[in-house]
């Protein structure tokens, strides 16, 4: 048996409440399946299991703010044999943060979490589970509409509460424009934990800069063919370039691809590229493309385009959350030409790429115009120093030169 | 389809993109990268979109045609049914 624990999704996260379950307990779940939705300030998240068997029980109500590493669920891995004792389902475990413990109220771990082998209870009902069911959206209407969800009818899947079932209870019939939103998404909370992880970073870690220019002419014209041969729903984007280009310079540069945790570099076996993603209305968040230094070029743009399109849905998984280990962020297309970014901790290399603009360039002894891209690039100078910084730039243009082979 | 209809298509596309304008506000002469801060990503998927809906093929090249409301209602009345796929 294992815990499925609340997990962290960032270096600024202490908390984060459970707003739905996608399981059911003696549902069967293996790795990499999105098992739950978890609010935090950078918006709904779904999380995913890294365990593979079945639903045992859910140890905390909907709704129930805990602390990071919690047990939420417990998992009966392949192999486990089910209990032959038959006790009675212990209550779920009592939400830390929504009221006020007594003063002489115990610690709020979980009842469950005991490592003893005991006898097992029989799998809890999924409505043994105290608190509405409803979705994120109608959670969060309901939540800034100040309406108890105990009260509203469901007419979703089980009874579910959606966002039409709050609307039709307030009585409106079109939600207002700042409503239109996507639900996940809390800008305001989003602004905090920007503010706490860019405070953070700023305090610990020595940043230096680089800038390197590169002639992407090369990779213009190569996507203008290929674009032109296919329809718009598998076209690339130019963003789609710099981005395998700085996984694969990670990968034969493996100090800027990692974690600094507890005075230690630790490097990152996988390449997990974090992209900066602008939110409408003023957030920023950084998930990652998985594994993009494996990705066809094909691949990777849809993994973004799915990515940016979930992130923009506030509908961002947990892996993609906490395991960017090195972020490009682009500015381009806003008409600036060299962004410096400030590493997210606990990475220790940020990529800034910049417009590219027609500049006179030679080659070959000759002038010509070219299209040219600054490439930034902040370092932690507790792993790295300038010298490895500058190869590691050097590699990426050296990439860029050879867009058919990226 | 009437340039009425195609224009409608083409707003609430934009709108999916960015629910939060108000459509009937936006300038038709304006980049509409600019008054709705979209990205290449969200213009992909709005030619994606028309595409689609509209059976228009609309190559890259042509992009610029189709950066203000009237530019792109022009484009597509004059490209409908062009696509082959």
């Amino acid at each position: 048996m294992v815990d499925f624990l609340m997990p962290s999704l960032g270096a600024d996260m202490e908390a984060g409440t459970l707003v739905e379950w996608l399981v059911k307990p003696g549902d069967r779940v293996k790795r990499g399946d999105v098992v739950a939705v978890v609010e935090t300030q950078k918006g709904a998240i779904e999380i995913e299991t890294f365990q593979s068997g079945q639903i045992e029980k859910f140890l905390v109500e909907l709704n129930s703010k805990v602390p990071v590493g919690t047990p939420l669920a417990q998992i009966r891995t392949e192999g486990e044999a089910k209990p032959a004792a038959v006790a009675p389902a212990p209550p779920p475990a009592p939400p830390v943060a929504p009221q006020r413990a007594a003063p002489a109220a115990p610690p709020v771990t979980p009842p469950a979490v005991t490592p003893v082998r005991a006898p097992l209870p029989p799998p809890v009902a999924p409505t043994a589970v105290a608190g509405a069911r409803a979705s994120p959206a109608a959670r969060k209407l309901a939540g800034e509409c100040g309406i108890d969800l105990s009260k509203v009818t469901g007419s979703g899947p089980g009874g579910a509460i959606t966002y039409a079932d709050v609307e039709q209870h307030l009585g409106a019939v079109v939600a207002p424009p700042e409503k239109k939103r996507a639900p996940g998404l809390d800008l305001d909370a989003m602004r905090t934990a920007i503010a706490a992880a860019m405070a953070r970073s700023k305090r610990e870690i020595p940043h230096y800069y680089l800038e390197h220019q590169v002639d992407v002419t090369a990779c213009e014209h190569w996507l203008a063919q290929k674009n032109a041969t296919l329809s718009p729903d598998t076209r690339l984007l130019f963003g789609a370039l710099p981005i395998k280009a700085v996984a694969l310079a990670a990968r034969r540069y493996p100090a800027f691809n990692g974690f600094y945790r507890d005075n230690t570099f630790e490097p990152a076996q996988a390449v997990h590229v974090g992209v900066a993603i602008a939110i409408r209305g003023g957030g920023l968040t950084a998930p990652a493309l998985l594994d993009a230094d494996q990705l066809s070029l094909d691949d990777l743009m849809s993994r973004m385009r799915d990515l940016i399109q979930r992130t923009r849905a506030g509908r961002i998984r947990s892996s993609e959350m906490s395991d960017p280990t090195i972020t490009v962020s682009s500015l381009g297309e806003r008409g600036v030409e060299a962004l410096y970014g400030i590493i997210y901790p606990p990475q220790v290399a940020i990529v800034g790429i910049g417009k590219a603009v027609t500049r006179p360039w030679v080659i070959d002894g000759a002038i010509g115009p070219r299209s040219v891209i600054t490439m930034t690039l902040s370092g932690d100078h507790r792993v790295t120093d300038g010298h490895a910084g500058a190869l590691f730039l050097a590699e990426i243009g050296k990439l860029l030169q050879e867009p058919e082979k990226l | 389809m009437s340039d009425i209809d195609i224009r409608k298509v083409v707003q609430e596309e934009l709108n999916n993109i960015a629910p939060e304008v108000d459509m009937a506000s936006v300038d038709p002469a304006a980049d509409l990268r600019e008054a709705l801060d979209i990205d290449s990503m969200d213009f992909l998927n709005f030619i994606t979109a028309i595409h689609h809906q509209l059976n228009v093929d609309i190559p890259e090249i042509d992009y610029p045609k189709l950066i203000t409301l009237d530019g792109a209602v022009a484009y597509i009345v004059a490209h409908l049914g062009s696509s082959k796929s």
